[in-house]
């Protein structure tokens, strides 16, 4: 899988200069790597066999192995020949005939005619290593460690649900031989165990590497899971009378390289090589994971997290994880309405626009959503300047937790201040708006993204209005109470950026087709702003961005272009 | 004549002797520990000076002492790896996990003169700065560790342990630690785990060399029972004397357990390298020979996971000539000096100083069989070699001796074998695999002969195998 960070994550960039450099020696080719390097803390460390190994383009294959979690050295997958420079009685190197240094390859004490293999995740390098993680000897080992691994598996693939994105598969094709000499009886061990209110448990395919131990006691913080019992009955468990329920336990299915712990939410639903991979952002507070979302034919069925070390590490949590289902509801508004009547978006464009247009100076509000993109809001805010408009977002609180979770249950509530939608406290306007209405002033409201009736403005208050224009993606008090509802896309189905409580400026793509007639939000908005302020002059949301930030001085500077998958800090 | 020497178990064994302190004083007890404390910090002829602590970490390096837990490692180089400088308590831990099959020697000290221990404990903190030290001692023991923990208390009356011992301004604590049942637990890492109170995992070194990052990832010594007794004599004779014990690089006494197929099975307490396993097995003074009418088969010369040695055997060892050069001596088994150095020259280790003789009654193949299941009950499981290869052995064995073998099965177990040896974080692997390398190696044809007897049985009777058989856990 190319995008998710299941089990796969980059190691973190190396710290700025100076960086101490030794020589060393992959596979015979000399390469200069950096002595220390990021542990899984951020804090430097000596740099290992198999970070060195990725700087020089190769591979060392690994089970137990993460760059986020700390170094267990378990599962014995990376285990790679090596030789260090040799030292004479006199502790001085020993060179052969054409001056280059002798090298003493790494053999058993007891045993000198046999290559001993290092971990190459926790063994750090010295000048003048070489590391041969292509020689038969090393081949050997991982041939060996495979077969030790597949001889108590069920090798039940053909209904397992992670294959596809399985690394027993695909280490045993790259690494594995075509048969076990394995004879005896396997193994049995408890299946489907029902470890938590969304992970099952098939310890028969655990290869035991433990990441999801250390995920859940180290970063989660929850010392949820052990081993129980010995040897090759090893098995992992909840412990007993506690379930496995913390509001992170699905990162261990990413972090589980095989079949054993499965999500209760995606097992069986669809087959992983069937999935379209779409860099997205995860909206269900300010933090802004970084997603993929896996979807087919239009339907989303999981997001999974993406490594962004400046965000989420490679991290998400269950709530926003799961929290997908909305996208496909069947209620998701997908007619233009005017009056409750189904519309056409040119007829009811028409409407809006003329009616803004005329609209008196001051008697037109705008509540927008923290929920939208930056680009709608900051044509939300054009086009409310140009009516001299109030202006609010609704805000929406509630806990944060110690490792990802915000206490901003917006994604985009920053978006929101930079563009001057709303203020530095969200939702602070919103009851100089309801006395307005109150006592006649604003006779029109346009509303995106929530239900206003929950925010401050009441059902009857709503019914004052002279206009009541509303944008959302599923019904509510407020769509219902509309003059023209406006049906709007999920972050899924549209492209846009947030801007996370940290001030991250982050870009997320398309997904999935919108339902119906439901179009993005800063299409028509752009439609209306041309059509009620006269100004033109974007037609892409590349463009509709380039112009945003030369003109918002919070953006200023930042390009369409400058901002990759990993985001930028925004000026504020 | 070959005899015991009597140096650890010199009281032990003595008509009316107790674990008491009381006892123990009557028997020159504690000498020692005021010796070392009063210990004068000294100028060496180089000009170097050393305080008094040095002195003694000085005396043990110099006495030669190696480790009687197995590895056999230098003692007073395992106390000059400590990092001294890290700012971070240095604690002492007492290996009394002794495990190993075949091996019934530091259960002597313990329950029956666990004042010599406590000594040399004390001894040993005080010359390494440790005021915390722990007796991890295996759980089958309870007797022991209720004695251990009376004798603490006496020895923390008399002044001997806890604040200002012996008015010397240094405090010292010790607790004992009762192990769960876990051979792999007197692994000093997965014992350090254990300890911590987690499961006993062996840890990975690099980084977690316990010299530096140990206990609560602070500085820490694991010591033998026996060699920690030991330290207690190397201060009361001085490293000189005690050196002329044994042999050189194999200096001291050594309790060797034997037992198996010989006539008198015990521990005996012998200077290392002066007898020969023949004299131990045969001499009237220790195994008195192999029961009558029966001939030496094989012997398993350092706990369970040693390499097997067959009768027979001749080995090629270094011997300095009259000329001072080093020859190579053919040198048969039962000549072999029982030592450090000539055991590992034979291919094979005096690990914890357990013999155990087999006679020409024994099938290896159940023999092995047998450890096998030993140890695939004890992997922990936490490297993937092991964890999965020692079970398969002990599977490939089970069959073998319950009518379901292979011709091929030698080789088959020597593939599992060869797989694990030093391929995991601790060593287990070798622990498991050497058995079966060396059982396999050296009697190649019994293994083959039930093999393919197996085979021909199922040939002859048409019923296919169903390779069904395991091992009970």
């Amino acid at each position: 899988m190319s995008n998710a960070a299941t089990t796969e994550a980059k190691p973190a960039a190396p710290a700025p200069p100076p960086v101490e450099k030794i020589k060393i020696k992959v596979d015979g080719r000399e390469v200069e790597v950096p002595k220390m390097l990021p542990n899984w803390q951020g804090k430097l460390e000596a740099t290992t066999m198999l970070q060195a190994v990725q700087i020089a383009g190769g591979e060392v294959p690994h089970y137990c192995y993460h760059p986020k979690l700390p170094v267990a050295g378990n599962c014995r997958m990376c285990l790679v020949e090596f030789g260090t420079p040799m030292m004479g009685p006199d502790r001085k190197p020993v060179f052969n005939e054409d001056g280059s240094p002798k090298i003493a390859k790494s053999v058993l004490p007891y045993e000198p005619s046999t290559p001993r293999g290092a971990i190459a995740c926790a063994t750090p390098i010295s000048p003048g290593m070489e590391i041969y993680p292509n020689s038969s000897a090393t081949k050997q080992m991982r041939e060996a460690v495979l077969e030790s691994l597949l001889i108590n598996h069920p090798l039940d693939c053909p209904i397992c649900d992670q294959a596809g994105e399985c690394k027993l598969q695909e280490y045993s094709v790259q690494h594995g031989q075509a048969g076990s000499n394995f004879v005896e009886a396997k193994v049995h061990k408890p299946k489907a165990v029902d470890l938590g209110p969304r992970i099952v448990l098939d310890d028969e395919r655990c290869v035991l590497c433990t990441r999801c131990i250390r995920f859940t006691k180290d970063i989660a913080g929850d010392d949820a899971l052990g081993i129980v019992n010995r040897g090759s009955y090893n098995t992992i468990a909840a412990f007993p009378g506690a379930k496995f329920d913390n509001n992170y336990t699905l990162n261990t299915v990413d972090l589980c390289p095989v079949g054993a712990l499965t999500s209760k939410d995606f097992r069986f639903q669809m087959r992983v090589w069937f999935l379209k991979e779409t860099k997205s952002l995860c909206t269900s507070c300010g933090t802004g994971c970084n997603t993929v979302i896996g979807s087919r034919e239009g339907k989303v069925y999981r997001y999974e997290p993406r490594q962004n070390d400046a965000v989420n590490s490679t991290w998400m949590c269950d709530s926003g994880r799961l929290n997908y289902k909305w996208i496909g509801r069947e209620d998701r508004l997908q007619d233009v309405l005017v009056r409750g009547q189904k519309s056409t978006w040119a007829s009811a464009l028409k409407e809006i626009s003329e009616k803004l247009s005329k609209a008196a100076s001051g008697s037109v509000a705008v509540i927008a959503s923290a929920r939208q993109t930056t680009e709608e809001l900051y044509l939300l805010k054009k086009l409310a300047t140009k009516l001299g408009a109030l202006t609010d977002s609704v805000a929406r609180m509630g806990e944060a937790d110690k490792l990802l979770v915000a206490a901003d249950k917006n994604p985009n509530s920053n978006g929101a201040r930079l563009t001057g939608i709303a203020g530095a406290e969200l939702g602070s306007a919103i009851s100089k708006i309801a006395d307005g209405i109150h006592s006649g002033a604003i006779k029109t409201l346009v509303v995106f993204g929530d239900d206003v009736t929950k925010a401050g403005i009441s059902a009857d208050l709503l019914a004052k209005l002279e206009t009541l224009i509303v944008s959302d993606i599923l019904p509510n008090a407020t769509t219902k109470a509309a003059h023209y509802v406006l049906p709007g896309c999920a972050h899924a189905e549209k492209r846009g950026t947030f801007v996370n409580v940290k001030g991250r400026l982050q870009k997320f793509t398309k997904a999935v087709e919108p339902k119906g007639d439901a179009r993005p939000e800063w299409e028509f908005l752009h439609e209306l702003v041309h059509n009620v302020t006269g100004q033109n002059g974007f037609i892409s949301i590349e463009g509709l961005f380039n112009q945003m930030a030369k003109e918002v001085p919070g953006f200023a500077g930042i390009e369409w272009a400058q901002v990759d998958d990993q985001g930028v800090n925004t000026i504020s | 004549m070959p005899q015991e020497f009597r140096l650890i178990l010199k009281n032990a064994d003595l008509p009316g002797y107790a674990p008491d302190m009381e006892c123990y004083l009557r028997h020159g007890g504690y000498e020692a520990l005021k010796k070392a404390v009063a210990t004068a910090p000294r100028e060496l002829p180089d000009g170097k000076k050393q305080t008094s602590q040095e002195v003694i970490r000085d005396e043990v390096l110099k006495s030669g002492l190696r480790g009687r837990g197995g590895a056999g490692f230098s003692a007073g180089l395992k106390w000059s790896f400590v990092d001294r400088r890290s700012g971070k308590p240095i604690y002492l831990i007492c290996n009394a996990d002794e495990s190993e099959p075949g091996t019934f020697k530091d259960r002597q000290i313990l329950h029956k003169d666990p004042h010599q221990l406590i000594e040399g404990m004390v001894i040993s903190c005080w010359a390494n700065d440790c005021k915390l030290a722990y007796i991890y001692i295996r759980g089958e023991m309870p007797k022991a560790a209720k004695l251990l923990n009376v004798a603490l208390k006496e020895a923390r009356d008399k002044g001997f342990l806890g604040k200002n011992i012996l008015g010397s301004g240094f405090d010292c604590e010790i607790h004992v630690h009762r192990g769960a049942g876990a051979y792999i637990c007197g692994e000093e890492t997965g014992l350090i785990e254990s300890l911590e109170g987690k499961r006993a995992y062996p840890r990975i070194k690099p980084p977690y060399f316990p010299a530096v990052l140990g206990l609560y990832m602070c500085p820490t010594i694991v010591n033998n029972v026996e060699t920690l007794c030991h330290v207690k004599h190397i201060v009361t004779m001085g490293s000189a004397e005690y050196a002329k014990l044994g042999t050189p690089n194999n200096t001291g006494t050594r309790i060797v357990s034997l037992s198996g197929d010989v006539k008198r099975p015990g521990y005996y307490e012998i200077e290392v390298g002066k007898v020969t396993l023949g004299e131990l097995i045969n001499h009237e003074n220790f195994g008195q020979g192999l029961k009558d009418g029966r001939s030496l088969k094989a012997i398993i010369p350092g706990g369970s996971s040693s390499k097997v040695l067959k009768a027979g055997e001749v080995f090629k060892l270094n011997r300095k000539g009259a000329d001072g050069q080093m020859t190579k001596v053919d040198v048969p088994l039962l000549d072999l000096p029982y030592d450090f150095d000539s055991l590992q020259q034979a291919g094979t280790m005096s690990g914890s100083s357990a013999i155990i003789v087999m006679d020409d009654s024994r099938s290896m193949v159940e023999a092995l069989a047998n450890l096998s299941e030993f140890y695939a009950h004890e992997s922990c499981g936490q490297c993937t070699p092991c964890r999965e290869g020692a079970l398969w052995m002990a599977k490939g064995l089970h069959r073998l001796t319950h009518g379901e073998g292979r011709k091929q099965d030698a080789d088959y177990l020597q593939h599992i074998a060869q797989n694990i040896q030093g391929r995991t974080i601790c060593a287990f692997g070798e622990a498991a695999a050497w058995p079966v390398l060396s059982f396999v190696k050296k009697f190649r044809e019994e293994f083959e002969a039930r093999g393919a007897a197996d085979e021909a049985k199922h040939a002859s009777g048409g019923a296919p195998m169903k390779m069904a058989a395991s091992p009970k856990h």
